[in-house]
């Protein structure tokens, strides 16, 4: 017997069973897929992060490299509270970073006409973060050659770096073809993440960034202290990874 | 060329929380029903697991699991002088994509709008004159009544599970709860979360103030719950990874935890994913949709025939699938005439960074929607007369994480980077909090949805464009508002607060929120509405747009979600009990 409800739309339960096969024959070929009679679940199917890679550069040339660990190292300095920028893995962070779907701008709308606009309409311009790291980096390099001749950013005093980099970030300083503020912002941009971002994606080195602040990671499970009001969470932050010592052997 | 497939009874545009809620619904009638989502399938154990969803970077940061804008953005500007440019990555607001849509990703903040909100041009006339709205702000009454929808709310945060303490049970006041809220058929299913520290001293502060503090309402589960679907839902255990993230311990509430086990059970249920619908069809008069047209992701174009087409896509790409499809007249800011599109609005927040010396205040340890608030200066729960401006918001601790690539307050002055910004990060980190206002932003003539001239979507068709700036009434409010949370502030005795009351002009540079509304709002006038009280298009009969966003009049001081899953429901009822039995328009 039709359904009252169905029948009434003029629709009979046949169109159902059609439907379905129609759906099942064309979704081989497709990554559109058909779901019905129960939710869908396959092993393997998950999409865990890819750890970063040890090794040499990806994206930064040996000499750009040694500008953005210097700079880094500036951004965040070492002192008696843990490492600094470099030491915590910042640059290897932005340089895997700038290799990879961030430094391509993927899946942002990147089609024409580009016209500047106000503030309020946000970045305007055709560059991935890969290209304005390149232009960036060579217009500092040779902003250095003429400022301190002879010299290059990373063999620059601490006093100078943190001069230059105080340049960039007011605009005081111009760079050749390359909007100097801009260029900084994103410089202190990725390196924060860097310094704060899961270990797993070659920054945060041993947690330093963690350990600075006392934030606990990826513990995710705080039921026990919601309620311990001023006290200090007693265990050690734990990343994705979980945490070195867990692994090394005594 | 579209290849046909067989006729289906109902084609739902967008598997997220409207969609699921009527697939159930009208599976459970007995009617074939196919969902056509854009985004992939999603759920918790595949796509956000406890071992790895707590990474900020991932998530918070690159926005794994939202819409990429090259798939579809809008183009924005703040006036009719501008150009729009298109908005080429996602800052101001972060559209979901995927089943679940933006219940994936949502916070849990479970509000319901005030029974005076429903009618809120009337009630601000009747109070304080005809004169007191300025002439261009074009707000005006919902076409039910809080005690319309109120079954509704009841059945959306029973379906969620949600924490809180009720203050208003049938007319009774109930103490620990909000004393300013509509009343409520029962008590909340769940009791309310544990608090942290931080709101804890605010509510404290704001109880001294005489104000009545009560925890905010939560789906983010305070306890383990079975659903009347007879879905189980886990406890929360208070991570800090909640917006931006799906939840991996099955406590937030979604379609996933929600609604999708007991729809897929449905043999007359399927869903189609990675499919988007291009255009829904109409047939020669105009008057009757025929069904959607759609494109897989091999390019190939399907046209789904139905008799009945719901529109549950999210709030904006409701509007834009109206107006790509000829369904209902567009809006004309110019002439005032024209109704998609119209009534654009948004919402107005603000905060309070507050240092405290010598606490230890944990707030990575937090929800979503965890927190303490006070709804004092919400709606018109406050007498407006002689502030020049109407309208309101809630007001608390409310701080969703600790997360430190976005989290790392510092004292005012501090600079950016190099000794002093590392030391005073590591200083002030567990001992700072952030208190906020979450206000309504009303609806004027010049803030409106169009299609662009210029800019076009990967399929080649127009991109929507969003014309939009705050207004004198909202920044005078945003102003008071933040001033009285200041006030409250001050006595926990802070080494310093730095109040930010909204600021114009509107940036789409600058996180605000998800909270994106109107353009297809319901009405009792089809001259200023495009759906009726059953969100039906009043051009098209067998077209409803079930509670996105997109059907508010107007924004009112609370998160829209509650509100949404209410709207799904009651239109769910009204197709079952109305539009089934005589299919036509119902007005």
């Amino acid at each position: 017997m039709a359904d009252p409800i169905s029948s009434l739309l003029r629709i009979s339960r046949r169109s159902l069973l059609a439907s379905t096969a129609a759906f099942l024959s064309s979704a081989s070929s497709v990554r559109a897929a058909t779901v019905s009679q129960g939710l869908p679940w396959g092993p393997n199917t998950a999409t865990p992060p890819v750890p970063v890679r040890p090794g040499p550069w990806f994206f930064f040339t040996a000499d750009e490299a040694a500008i953005v660990e210097a700079a880094v190292d500036r951004l965040i300095p070492p002192d008696e509270r843990g490492p600094g920028g470099k030491d915590a893995g910042c640059a290897v962070f932005i340089d895997r970073q700038l290799a990879g779907p961030f430094g391509r701008s993927d899946g942002l709308y990147m089609k024409p006409p580009f016209m500047p606009g106000a503030p309020t309409q946000g970045y305007q311009l055709s560059d991935a973060p890969a290209a304005r790291y390149r232009a960036g980096l060579k217009a500092l390099a040779a902003h250095i050659n003429s400022a301190f001749p002879g010299k290059s950013f990373a063999t620059l005093s601490p006093q100078d770096q943190d001069k230059v980099l105080a340049g960039l970030e007011s605009g005081s300083i111009a760079l050749d073809g390359v909007n100097a503020a801009q260029f900084f912002a994103l410089l202190l941009e990725n390196t924060i993440e860097g310094f704060f971002a899961d270990p797993i994606y070659g920054g945060n080195r041993n947690m330093a960034g963690w350990k600075l602040v006392g934030f606990p990671g990826a513990r995710y499970d705080y039921r026990d202290w919601v309620e311990r009001h001023n006290e200090p969470y007693p265990l050690p932050p734990v990343s994705i990874m979980g945490r070195s010592d867990w692994s090394v052997r005594e | 060329m579209a290849r046909k497939l067989p006729a289906k009874d109902v084609v739902i545009i967008g598997l997220g929380w409207t969609g699921s809620i009527l697939g159930y619904e009208l599976a459970k009638a007995g009617l074939d029903v196919v969902a056509i989502e854009r985004g992939p399938w999603r759920d918790t154990a595949t796509d956000f697991p406890p071992a790895y969803v707590q990474d900020e970077l991932r998530y918070a940061i690159r926005l794994d699991l939202f819409l990429r804008p090259d798939q579809e953005t809008l183009t924005f500007r703040n006036n009719a002088g501008q150009t729009a440019l298109p908005i080429r990555s996602f800052v101001s607001f972060l559209p979901g994509n995927g089943v679940g849509g933006a219940g994936v990703h949502w916070n849990g903040q479970t509000w319901r709008f005030l029974p005076t909100d429903f009618r809120v041009r009337s009630h601000l006339e009747e109070r304080y004159g005809k004169d007191a709205l300025p002439a261009d702000m074009t707000i005006q009454d919902w076409p039910l009544s809080y005690d319309d929808i109120e079954p509704y709310y009841d059945r959306f945060e029973k379906l969620c599970g949600t924490s809180g303490k009720a203050g208003n049970i049938r007319g009774v006041k109930q103490p620990g709860g909000n004393p300013f809220e509509g009343w409520r058929s029962s008590e909340y299913p769940t009791p309310p979360l544990k608090q942290g520290y931080g709101a804890t001293l605010f509510a404290e502060a704001a109880r001294k103030a005489g104000h009545s503090p009560f925890p905010q309402p939560a789906s983010n589960l305070s306890e383990a719950y079975v659903n009347p679907l007879g879905i189980k839902l886990g406890q929360c255990t208070y991570c800090g990874f909640c917006e931006r993230f799906g939840c991996g311990n099955y406590s937030k509430s979604s379609p996933q935890t929600c609604v999708l086990p007991a729809l897929l059970r449905f043999p007359n249920f399927t869903a189609q994913t990675e499919s988007e619908v291009t255009k829904i069809n109409l047939d020669g008069t105009g008057t009757r949709a025929t069904g959607v047209t759609y494109v897989d992701t091999s390019g190939n174009e399907w046209e789904q025939p139905a008799s009945l087409v719901l529109v549950c896509a999210f709030a904006l790409f409701n509007v834009r699938l109206l107006l790509l499809s000829g369904i209902g007249k567009p809006y004309d800011s110019q002439t005032g005439q024209g109704v998609v599109g119209r009534n654009y609005a948004y919402q107005t927040t603000s905060s309070v960074g507050v240092i405290l010396r010598d606490k230890v205040l944990n707030t990575f340890i937090a929800t979503g929607a965890h927190g303490m608030i006070i709804d004092d200066y919400n709606g018109d729960n406050f007498d407006h007369s002689g502030l020049g401006f109407v309208g309101g918001g809630y007001m608390g601790m409310w701080q969703t994480n600790a997360r430190p690539i976005e989290t790392r307050p510092v004292p005012a002055g501090t600079p950016k980077w190099g000794a002093q910004w590392k030391k005073a990060t590591a200083e002030t980190f567990n001992r700072a909090m952030s208190l906020g206002t979450h206000a309504s932003s009303y609806s004027y003539r010049d803030c409106y949805l169009d299609l662009d001239p210029t800019y076009k979507d990967r399929l080649g068709r127009p991109l929507m464009r969003m014309t939009f700036d705050f207004h004198d009434n909202e920044l005078k409010m945003s102003a008071y508002l933040t001033d009285r949370l200041a006030e409250i502030a001050r006595a926990l005795d802070p080494v310093e607060i730095t109040p930010s009351p909204r600021k114009g002009p509107y940036t789409i540079d600058i996180y605000q929120t998800t909270h994106n509304t109107g353009g297809t709002v319901m009405g009792a006038d089809p001259a200023t509405s495009v759906i009726n009280r059953y969100c039906q298009s009043w051009d098209v009969h067998n077209v409803f747009v079930p509670g996105g966003a997109s059907v508010f009049p107007q924004n009112h001081g609370y998160n829209p979600t509650d509100t949404v899953g209410a709207l799904a429901y009651w239109t769910a009822d009204a197709i079952k009990g109305r539009y089934l039995k005589n299919p036509g328009p119902l007005m």
